[in-house]
C-alpha cells in the first residue's frame, strides 16, 4: 500500500499559499518555469488574511521625511541589532515597488487626500508608514495575491501537507506529502522548493495562530540539514482577546493603539508611561497630551509610548499583571472609546477605521469598543527565528531550498516591528521565486531517490498501523494539548534556566509517546491523523525554541530571561543557529552576526 | 457545568448519519468550539475545515439547525440546548467527509472571470490618483471572506444545481468588485449575460440574509451588475448605435 503514490513534476515547488508563497510563485512563474504550489488548507485562507493593521514600505505619502534609510534604521533597532544587515536593506529599499506593484494588480488601499496611498503610524515606525485598508490589510493582499496568481499557469494543490523533503547530492529534489481530501501519497519531484509555511504558533497555548501553523517547513529545512537561526525569539504580540476562553489569544490589531487606543492598568492608570527604554527615550512622548498629537498626525509630537516595539509593551503587560494591576479575566484594559472625549463623531471614526475589531468584539465577547475598554493580554503571534537564508536570493544553507515569509530567519533580528511582515513576503517572496526559478534553470531536475520517498510514505502512515495504548491523555491531540500548555508555563515571555531544563525532559517524554501514537479511522480527510504527524514538527521546533533561548543567556528583543535580565556584549554579537548533527540529535551553535557594511553603519549612525 | 448535545452528521459521498454527542459547554463558545472538543474528546476522526477562528477566512461554514453559519461566529448562548444542536455540511456541495464539502466549483468558476485589468497609471512614476470615496465604494464587496455561504442557499446551485450555467452570488460579488474597480477598464457584461448567467438570479436575497460580513450582495452587486447587462444587451437606442459603428 505504501509504495503507491501520485508523482508530480515541477521546476519550481512552493509549500505554502499565504502572500510569501503566492508572491514567490508568481515570480517563479514569470520567469517561465512550471511552478506548483501545495497549500494545507484552501487558497486564501492562510495566515495573512488575519493580518490587519497595514503594510510597512516608506513610500512617504504621509510624512515626506520617511525615507528607507529610516526604515532600514527603525527595523534595525527594533530587531535589536541581530538582524542581517543586507536582509533589511533590501527589505526597506525594496518595499515600496512591491507595494505599488499590488496596485497595479488591483488591491485598493486607503488614500491620502491628493489621492495617493495613505499611512498609518505603528509601533516602532518613526514615521506614518503602514499602507493598509481600514483593518482586512491581509485580507486584500492575499485576496490580490490569489487572484493575479490563479491566472498565471501555476498548478495549485490545496490541502496537501507535505512531510519530508527529497535529497539527493546535496540538494534538494522535491518533498512527499499526503492530501487531505483522500489521504493519498503524494510525491512531487522540483529543481527547486521554496518554503512558505509560516510559523509555530501552535506550540504555545495562547496563540492567535490557526491549527496550521504547526513548524513544518522549519522541520522540514532541518531534517534536510539546512541551518535555523534565531529560534528564541518568538514574538508575544501584546494585545490578544482574554475573555471569553474559547477567544483568548485572538489577535486585537495593534492598529487600534496607532489610532489613540490606550493601555490602562485595573488602576486607570497608563503604566506604559512608567518604563520607557533608553533607545526609545528621545522618540516617546513624555506626557498624554503629545502622545494623542501624534497619532492626529501633528508631526512636532513624539509616540506615545504604547507605540514601543511589541516585546516591551508585553513585558510592560506581564508585570502590571503579576504585580496584581491586572483586570477582571487576567488582562489589562485596551482603551479606544476615551477618544470621543477629544473627537466628534468618535464612535462613527473607531468603527470606519476599525471594522472588524469593532465586529469581533462586538460578535464574540458582547463588547462595543466604541463604548468600554477591552480586555487584552499577551498572545503568541509570530516566530522571528527560522531558517537561515542568504540575504539576496533567500536560499538556505541546503542548495536548491529556499525559504520565504515568517519560516526564514534575519529580516526581523530579536524582535520584528508590525507592518514589517507583511512587507517582508512581498519582498522577499518574489525574490526567492526569482532565484528558485533561476536555480531550476540553472540545475535542473534531478531523480529522487524512490527508497527515500517510500521510506517517507511509510512513515506517514505508519500511526494507523500502531495500537492505541489505551491512555486518556496519549491521543494526538491530547499530546499537543501538553505541549502546549508545558510550552507556554516554561518556555513563554518570562524565561529561566531550570524551568527550560526541565521543559527539554519534557519534550523527550512527549516526542516518545508522539513516536508511539495510534489513530482510528481511515485516510480520508482524517484530522486526528493529521494531528498525529504534525507533532513531531511541534516538538522539533519545541525543542529549537528551548535550546536556543537556553543558550542565550541574556534578555534582548522577545527574550526575556529572568535569571539574565540584562544584556550580554558577547551575545550581542552572534545568533544561536540550530542544526541537526551526524548522530541525529540537535546541536547549537553561535554563529557570528552577518557583516555590516560601512555604508549601514553610517545611516544607522546618523539616524540615532 | 451544563452539557449539551451535538447531533452532527457524519459520512461521506456515499451518504451518512447525524450522531449525537454530549460534551461541556463553557461561557463564550461557539459551535467550532464544540466540534473540536468532540473531536478530541471521543471523535478523533471527526472532520471540519476551519482556520482563524475569527470570522475572517471563511472556512467553518456549515448548517447549524438548518441555518448556513460560520461556526466560529455561531455562539452557543444564542441557540437553544434544551435539544440537540443539529450541524450539518453545507449541502449545495459534494459531500468529501463529515462537515468538509467540495468546494473546488468555486475556485475553478472564479478563474473564467476576466482578471483585473487597469488603465494607465495616472503619475509619471506608474501610480494612480484614486479618491477615498472610490475606495469606500467597492470596500464592501472586497471584503468578502469566501465562505461561500450564499452559494450554499442560492435556489439556483442549491436546487437546480446549475453550476455549470451561474457562477452563484459569490462570483457575482467579485465580478461587480471588478467592474466598480475604480482602475479597472474591463467589460465583463458578455459573460456575465452568457456563460456566467446572471439572469438566472431572480432576487430572492436569500444570498444577503445568510452573509456574515453583511455584504448587500442582491441590492449593491447584483442588481447594478443586472443593469448593466441590460444598458448594454436591451437597450435599443445603444444597439441602434452600435449598428452604426460598425
Amino acid at each position: 500500500m505504501s509504495a503507491e503514490h501520485r508523482t508530480f513534476d515541477y521546476d519550481v515547488l512552493v509549500i505554502g499559499a499565504g502572500g510569501a508563497g503566492l508572491r514567490a510563485a508568481i515570480e517563479a512563474s514569470a520567469a517561465g518555469v512550471k511552478v506548483g504550489v501545495v497549500s494545507k488548507s484552501l487558497l486564501g485562507k492562510a495566515h495573512t488574511v488575519m493580518a490587519e493593521g497595514g503594510v510597512a514600505a516608506a513610500l512617504a505619502n504621509v510624512d515626506d521625511r520617511d525615507s528607507w534609510k529610516v526604515h532600514f534604521t527603525d527595523t534595525m533597532r527594533g530587531g535589536q541589532y541581530l538582524n542581517n544587515p543586507r536582509m533589511a536593506e533590501i527589505h526597506a529599499l525594496e518595499a515600496p515597488d512591491r507595494v505599488r506593484e499590488l496596485e497595479a494588480w488591483g488591491a485598493l488601499f486607503d488614500r491620502t487626500a491628493d489621492g495617493r496611498i495613505l499611512q498609518r503610524n505603528f509601533g516602532g515606525h518613526r514615521y506614518p508608514r503602514l499602507a493598509h485598508v481600514g483593518d482586512r490589510t491581509g485580507l486584500e493582499m492575499i485576496r490580490t495575491l490569489q487572484d493575479h496568481g490563479i491566472h498565471q499557469g501555476i498548478d495549485f494543490h490545496m490541502e496537501h501537507t507535505m512531510t519530508a523533503l527529497l535529497t539527493a547530492d546535496g540538494r534538494v529534489v522535491g518533498a512527499v506529502g499526503y492530501d487531505r481530501e483522500r489521504g493519498r501519497a503524494q510525491v512531487f519531484q522540483a529543481a527547486a522548493v521554496v518554503l512558505a509555511t509560516g510559523g509555530i504558533g501552535r506550540a504555545y497555548e495562547i496563540t492567535s495562530n490557526s491549527w496550521e501553523y504547526t513548524g513544518d517547513g522549519l522541520t522540514l529545512a532541518y531534517d534536510a540539514g539546512a541551518e535555523l537561526i534565531d529560534m528564541e525569539f518568538v514574538q508575544f504580540h501584546p494585545t490578544g482577546m482574554v475573555w471569553p476562553p474559547s477567544v483568548r489569544g485572538l489577535l486585537v490589531t495593534e492598529g487600534v493603539r496607532g489610532e489613540g487606543g490606550v493601555l490602562r492598568n485595573r488602576l486607570g492608570r497608563r503604566f506604559m508611561f512608567d518604563d520607557v527604554p533608553d533607545l526609545y527615550r528621545s522618540q516617546t512622548a513624555d506626557n498624554e497630551e503629545e502622545g494623542w498629537r501624534y497619532c492626529q498626525g501633528d508631526k512636532t509630537a513624539r509616540r506615545p509610548p504604547e507605540l514601543l516595539t511589541r516585546d516591551h509593551v508585553a513585558r510592560c503587560i506581564v508585570r502590571e499583571i503579576k504585580e496584581g494591576r491586572g483586570s477582571e479575566h487576567g488582562g489589562v484594559l485596551l482603551d479606544i472609546s476615551w477618544i470621543a472625549s477629544r473627537l466628534p463623531n468618535a464612535a462613527e471614526h473607531i468603527r470606519k477605521k476599525l471594522p472588524s475589531m469593532y465586529h469581533q468584539f462586538k460578535e464574540l465577547a458582547g463588547i462595543d469598543i466604541t463604548r468600554e475598554p477591552m480586555e487584552i493580554g499577551p498572545t503568541t503571534h509570530y516566530m522571528m527565528g527560522g531558517v537561515r537564508v542568504d540575504a539576496e536570493s533567500q536560499m538556505s544553507t541546503v542548495p536548491g531550498l529556499f525559504a520565504a515569509g515568517e519560516c526564514a530567519a534575519g529580516l526581523h533580528g530579536a524582535n520584528r516591528l508590525g507592518g514589517n511582515s507583511l512587507s517582508d513576503l512581498l519582498v522577499f517572496g518574489k525574490r526567492a521565486g526569482e532565484f528558485a526559478a533561476g536555480f531550476a534553470r540553472e540545475h535542473g531536475r534531478a531523480a529522487a531517490d524512490p527508497a527515500q520517498a517510500e521510506g517517507a510514505v511509510a512513515a506517514m502512515f505508519a500511526p494507523f498501523d500502531r495500537q492505541a495504548p489505551g491512555e486518556a491523555d496519549a491521543g494526538p491531540y491530547q499530546i499537543q494539548r501538553r505541549l502546549q500548555v508545558m510550552m507556554q508555563a516554561q518556555v513563554g515571555i518570562v524565561r529561566r534556566q531550570d524551568e527550560m531544563e526541565n521543559a527539554l525532559a519534557q519534550i523527550g517524554e512527549l516526542e516518545r509517546e508522539a513516536a508511539a501514537v495510534a489513530v482510528g479511522g481511515n485516510r480520508e480527510y482524517n484530522p486526528g491523523w493529521h494531528t498525529a504527524l504534525d507533532l513531531r514538527n511541534l516538538l522539533t521546533v519545541a525543542e529549537a525554541v528551548t535550546r536556543a533561548a537556553i543558550e542565550r543567556k541574556e534578555s534582548r528583543g522577545a527574550q526575556f530571561r529572568e535569571d539574565f535580565p540584562g544584556k550580554d556584549e558577547a551575545l550581542g554579537k552572534v545568533n544561536i543557529a540550530i542544526r541537526k548533527g551526524a548522530d541525529g540529535a540537535m546541536t547549537v551553535t553561535r554563529a557570528p552576526l552577518q557583516p555590516m557594511s560601512a555604508e549601514a553603519r553610517r545611516i544607522i549612525e546618523e539616524m540615532k | 457545568m451544563a452539557r449539551a448535545t451535538f447531533r452532527i452528521w457524519r459520512g461521506d459521498e456515499r451518504g451518512g448519519e447525524l450522531r449525537d454527542y454530549a460534551t461541556e459547554v463553557t461561557p463564550g463558545m461557539v459551535v467550532l468550539d464544540a466540534v473540536h472538543q468532540i473531536q478530541a474528546e471521543s471523535a478523533n476522526d471527526l472532520a471540519v475545515r476551519w482556520n482563524c477562528k475569527a470570522g475572517k477566512c471563511g472556512s467553518c461554514s456549515a448548517e447549524v439547525n438548518g441555518n448556513p453559519r460560520l461556526m466560529c461566529m455561531t455562539r452557543l448562548s444564542d441557540l437553544p440546548l434544551d435539544r440537540p444542536v443539529t450541524v450539518e455540511p453545507m449541502r449545495t456541495f459534494p459531500p468529501l467527509r463529515d462537515l468538509v464539502t467540495d468546494v473546488s466549483w468555486n475556485f475553478a468558476a472564479k478563474r473564467r472571470i476576466k482578471r483585473f485589468k487597469p488603465r494607465p497609471p495616472d503619475a509619471p512614476d506608474g501610480t494612480w490618483r484614486i479618491a477615498q470615496d472610490d475606495v469606500d465604494r467597492v470596500q464592501e464587496f472586497r471584503k468578502c471572506i469566501e465562505c461561500f455561504l450564499c452559494q450554499d442557499v442560492c435556489h439556483v446551485l442549491r436546487e437546480h444545481q446549475l453550476q455549470e450555467r451561474f457562477i452563484g452570488p459569490r462570483l457575482l460579488v467579485y465580478a461587480a468588485a471588478l467592474e466598480m474597480h475604480p482602475l479597472d477598464v474591463e467589460d465583463r457584461t458578455g459573460d456575465l449575460r452568457r456563460e456566467q448567467g446572471i439572469g438566472y438570479c431572480n432576487i430572492t436575497k436569500c444570498c444577503t440574509k445568510v452573509c456574515p460580513e453583511g455584504i448587500t450582495i442582491t441590492d449593491n452587486a447584483i442588481i447594478p451588475l443586472k443593469e448593466r447587462v441590460v444598458d448594454r444587451f436591451y437597450d435599443p437606442l445603444a444597439a441602434l448605435l452600435r449598428v452604426f459603428r460598425r
